[in-house]
């Protein structure tokens, strides 16, 4: 096991306004590994993610890449370091090529002219070193693909330029079995090819299969992050929704945590 | 059906399309709801040869060769129109813009005394900075382009008439200017130029083959390719020997003949946007915004500016519509770039092949849609239909394209190819 992590948060706070959305979280990606981040709805997890890919900007806390303090402000920031974002919605076009797609934003081109032979190549070795052999052809409009290649494309987009680290949001959520074992396959291969790999996933089955950590958010805070294999589903499932689990977890809270403004909302309190 | 398995460079697994395999998966494409510009060509070639039995002057070279003038203005627009379309968009306007760009050109030709190479350029910068005022209003903005350009489309009737002077009607006399539309290249040029299409299409199919061959990938079928090189050879080799004959009544007194210099100027804008669209980064990014804006959003692409690129292309390309437009007629009115000509460009462009739900289409598009209007227009009418007629038929025709559109998208969704 990697000694360091490849990407470590520690003390993010994040508020949207009033309301405090992160409080003091930390997470380490560590790279071969995949790290499964775990959490009700509304637990912060979209937010931790956004604010590691530079769509938000973090109030406090630190982020260190490779072992040096970075800071993230925009996603440019965040690919430049390596780390790249599967959105659940994919962002991929369908009226677009597998190619096309995968070099979005980012054609290579000779002269002015798009560099369609090389782009077309580098692709394939993409997706040929993620094991992907099922496309009919690397032209295909996306359109035509079924969800699950469609998934495979979008995270062969985020590997292909180097990258360090991948999140990936749900990636199986809208999958059917056989697809998500395929998905779940390539999130295996990710990490075996040394990369960190970051899953965020509801469903407890794909969390077990395939990660080797389990970081769970409770109400934006880390609950714990502990090793998938001296942990059970129940346990997680409690960490998910009580925050704690016997000696894991958060402490129990304290009345006096609540500094005395305790609101009451017990329907038909107002009455 | 013999399909070899071949490898790319990366070492996915592709199959190799052979002769046989190519037209079956060009089938499945058109099953699918991927069109194109097929129903176009089919329809331009059932509706010739149902007015040339008709009527047999339609056939005639002389009929030939003024479907070139007639169909420009809404082939120049209908290109421009592509470019909206593509990202979902609509210009109401372009008709009307490319009446004003073109009084902008008479009135400096006529009335200030302006050389052309003065009043074309200044014209187009007109269509330029109407473009991007559209363009501003909506990406920057967020008014819709159907208001935006409705509302542009009523101001710019009255700045047309404003600019005439309440409906005068100004003449030109700009010699250059009046053989844009109506003037024919020498018989010597024709061939020439015909030649140097054919070979400079034939050296792009070849090259693009060689290099991926080069590359080990995978290449269309050099059967296919063979049969695209000699098919457009053809159809530009028919046409210019049609056009190259005299078709003047009395040729002793004036003889015309020789391609319209329209012709060459429509496939130069075809090839700039046909290169641009497919080759660059930019017309990536246009097909990119038009077939997921936030997906371009998140890759990086500037949206808004790609947004207002489209309408500044739109209103220049409606510009030199109205150059040529006024050119053909010999003079501006009110009515120059009103009545039908939006509709038939819309049409056109529709027709041809460009989705109205953005993302799909090509500057080919413009070109073959253009011929369709431009073969009902002048067909009907030499058949004696009125007015009237022509229009219902064109609104229909035009239904039945966007028809074809529709049901091809929803086709294509549930073939799981959308």
């Amino acid at each position: 096991m990697a000694a360091t992590p490849l990407l470590e948060l520690s003390g993010i706070d994040k508020s949207f306004g009033p309301v405090q959305v992160l409080h003091d979280v930390g997470l380490s990606v560590y790279p071969g590994e995949v790290t499964a981040l775990v959490g009700d709805n509304g637990a912060g997890k979209s937010t931790l993610v956004k604010c590691v890919s530079g769509i938000y900007t973090i109030d406090s806390g630190t982020i260190t890449f490779e072992g040096n303090p970075v800071a993230i402000h925009n996603p440019r920031d965040a690919s430049a370091l390596g780390i790249e974002v599967v959105y659940q919605d994919l962002a991929l076009c369908d009226n677009l090529d597998i190619v096309q797609n995968m070099f979005l934003g980012r054609e290579k081109k000779r002269g002015i002219v798009l560099d369609e032979p090389t782009m077309e190549q580098m692709a394939g070795d993409t997706l040929a070193s993620l094991s992907v052999r099922t496309v009919k052809s690397l032209r295909q409009l996306v359109a035509s693909l079924s969800g699950g290649q469609r998934q495979t494309v979008a995270i062969a987009k985020a590997v292909l330029w180097n990258s360090r680290v991948v999140i990936l949001d749900e990636p199986t959520a809208a999958l059917g079995v056989a697809q998500t074992a395929q998905v779940l396959e390539l999130v295996r291969r990710l990490a075996d090819n040394g990369l960190g790999v970051v899953l965020i996933s509801h469903n407890m089955n794909d969390v077990f299969a395939v990660s080797d950590r389990i970081a769970a958010l409770y109400l934006g805070r880390l609950a714990a992050q502990v090793k998938a294999t001296e942990v059970t589903h129940s346990q997680i499932v409690e960490l998910i929704t009580a925050g704690r689990s016997g000696n894991l977890g958060l402490p129990p809270e304290k009345p006096s945590e609540f500094n005395g403004d305790v609101v009451d909302i017990t329907p038909g309190g107002d009455q | 059906m013999s399909t070899a398995t071949t490898t790319t460079a990366g070492g996915v697994k592709v199959v190799k399309p052979t002769f046989g395999s190519f037209f079956h998966d060009y089938w499945g494409r058109v099953r699918g709801g991927d069109l194109g510009s097929l129903p176009a060509v089919i329809g331009l070639i059932l509706l010739s040869l149902i007015f040339g039995v008709a009527r047999d002057t339609f056939f005639s070279a002389l009929n030939f060769a003024n479907l070139f003038s007639q169909g420009a203005q809404y082939i120049f627009i209908a290109m421009g129109l592509v470019f909206v379309l593509l990202l979902g968009e609509i210009d109401l306007s372009a008709g009307f813009a490319s009446g004003v760009c073109g009084a902008i050109m008479a009135i400096l030709l006529t009335n200030h005394g302006w050389p052309a190479y003065g009043a074309i350029p200044a014209a187009m910068v007109t269509g330029i900075v109407i473009g991007f005022v559209l363009g501003f209003l909506v990406a920057k903005f967020g008014i819709p382009s159907f208001v935006v350009t409705l509302a542009a489309f009523l101001a710019f009737q009255g700045i047309l008439l404003k600019l005439l002077g309440g409906g005068k009607n100004i003449s030109i006399n700009n010699a250059f200017v009046l053989k844009l539309a109506n003037g024919n290249l020498s018989v010597a040029v024709s061939w020439a130029l015909t030649i140097l299409a054919i070979v400079g299409y034939a050296a792009v199919q070849l090259n693009q083959v060689r290099s991926r061959a080069a590359r080990n990938l995978v290449t269309d079928p050099i059967g296919i390719v063979g049969m695209r090189i000699a098919g457009v050879a053809i159809v530009l080799l028919v046409a210019t020997a049609i056009l190259t004959q005299e078709r003047s009544i009395n040729p002793v007194l004036n003889s015309v003949k020789g391609v319209p210099i329209v012709a060459p100027i429509i496939a130069v804008f075809l090839i700039i946007w046909t290169f641009i669209l497919g080759r660059t980064t930019y017309g990536r990014h246009v097909y990119a915004v038009g077939g997921n804006t936030e997906a371009a959003r998140r890759a990086g692409i500037p949206v808004d500016r790609i947004r207002i690129s489209v309408f500044v292309i739109c209103s220049f390309m409606a510009s030199i519509g109205g150059i040529l437009a006024v050119s053909r007629a010999n003079s501006v009115d009110p009515n120059t770039g009103g009545s039908n000509i939006l509709l038939y460009s819309v049409g056109a462009a529709v027709i041809g092949g460009t989705s109205l739900f953005g993302g799909k289409g090509k500057a080919i598009n413009a070109v073959i849609g253009g011929a369709v209007i431009t073969v009902i227009d002048n067909g009907m009418g030499l058949l004696g239909y009125t007015a009237g007629t022509k229009y219902v038929v064109t609104g229909l025709i035009l239904l039945v394209a966007a028809s074809v559109d529709a049901l091809a998208r929803r086709r294509a969704a549930s073939t799981g190819n959308r």
